[in-house]
């Protein structure tokens, strides 16, 4: 079974994102291997779903958004493991944040991975996991400067030897 | 959601999920799509050989296409899109 990539996307956007290519200068392939078993691993996930902890950490800047619609708020939230469903906002204007709010596991499922780590069928988790909010200039300069850099930088501070990106 | 997109843009490790946006591990409270998903996202992680390993999940969504296109959209039109119909308009 194949999966038809725009099957919930307005077909007036479909030119927006089919055929485009592989951004200048990122046409070679990517690659490391994963050679630990995933038992011995230590995983961690990020979403960009624009998920943030409410009382603690500001939301995504949607005002400046709203002000310069090709603009989209580059920065990244370190989301705690433990994080209960209740303490966890939404920023992102670009999709519905019913379900996310009710159940952000579909977004980011720290808890579901904490159970699979118990279980013993991945080695841990780390304590935080990352967020960061999907839509992005085009050029993508505040994530390659700042953004990436930095979610590398604590990824290795937690020894994570894996990392699941999930689109929002 | 949009793997195509993932093997264009070069992803190395890929999961095709046929979900609306928002809904990369399934539908809320649904433990068991969203375990589905996150295991098979885990096994292409440690298990892929080579760049561009694409494994596309077969679980449909269990929503009308027309609810489900209508619901995973916000409210109101995001500031890009409603530049592009204002644009549109002339």
């Amino acid at each position: 079974m194949l999966v038809d990539s725009f099957k919930f996307l307005p077909r007036t956007f479909r030119p927006l994102y089919e055929g485009r290519g592989p951004f200048p200068g990122e046409e070679e392939a990517v690659w490391a291997p994963f050679a630990k078993r995933l038992a011995e691993s230590r995983i961690a996930l990020l979403t960009s779903a624009g998920l943030f902890v409410r009382g603690s950490q500001a939301a995504f800047d949607l005002d400046r958004e709203q002000a310069n619609p090709e603009w989209g708020d580059p920065s990244w939230r370190a989301i705690p493991a433990e994080a209960a469903a209740p303490s966890i906002g939404v920023a992102h204007l670009h999709i519905n944040d019913e379900d996310l709010l009710a159940d952000p596991e579909i977004a980011l499922p720290m808890h579901l991975l904490s159970s699979l780590s118990s279980e013993g069928v991945i080695g841990g988790a780390v304590a935080e996991h990352f967020s960061v909010m999907g839509f992005q200039e085009h050029s993508l300069e505040g994530w390659k400067d700042e953004t990436a850099p930095a979610i590398v930088a604590h990824l290795r501070d937690q020894v994570a030897d894996g990392l699941i990106l999930a689109p929002a | 959601m949009m793997p195509s997109v993932a093997e264009e843009r070069r992803a190395p490790r890929i999961v095709g999920v046929e979900f609306p946006f928002g809904h990369a591990f399934g539908m809320a409270h649904d433990k068991s799509m969203q375990r589905r998903t996150l295991e098979v996202a885990l096994r292409v992680l440690a298990g892929a050989s080579t760049s561009g390993t694409r494994v596309d999940l077969d679980i449909e969504w269990p929503v009308p296409l027309r609810d489900a296109y209508r619901a995973w959209q916000p409210k109101e039109p995001s500031p890009i899109v409603r530049k592009l119909l204002e644009s549109r308009k002339g």
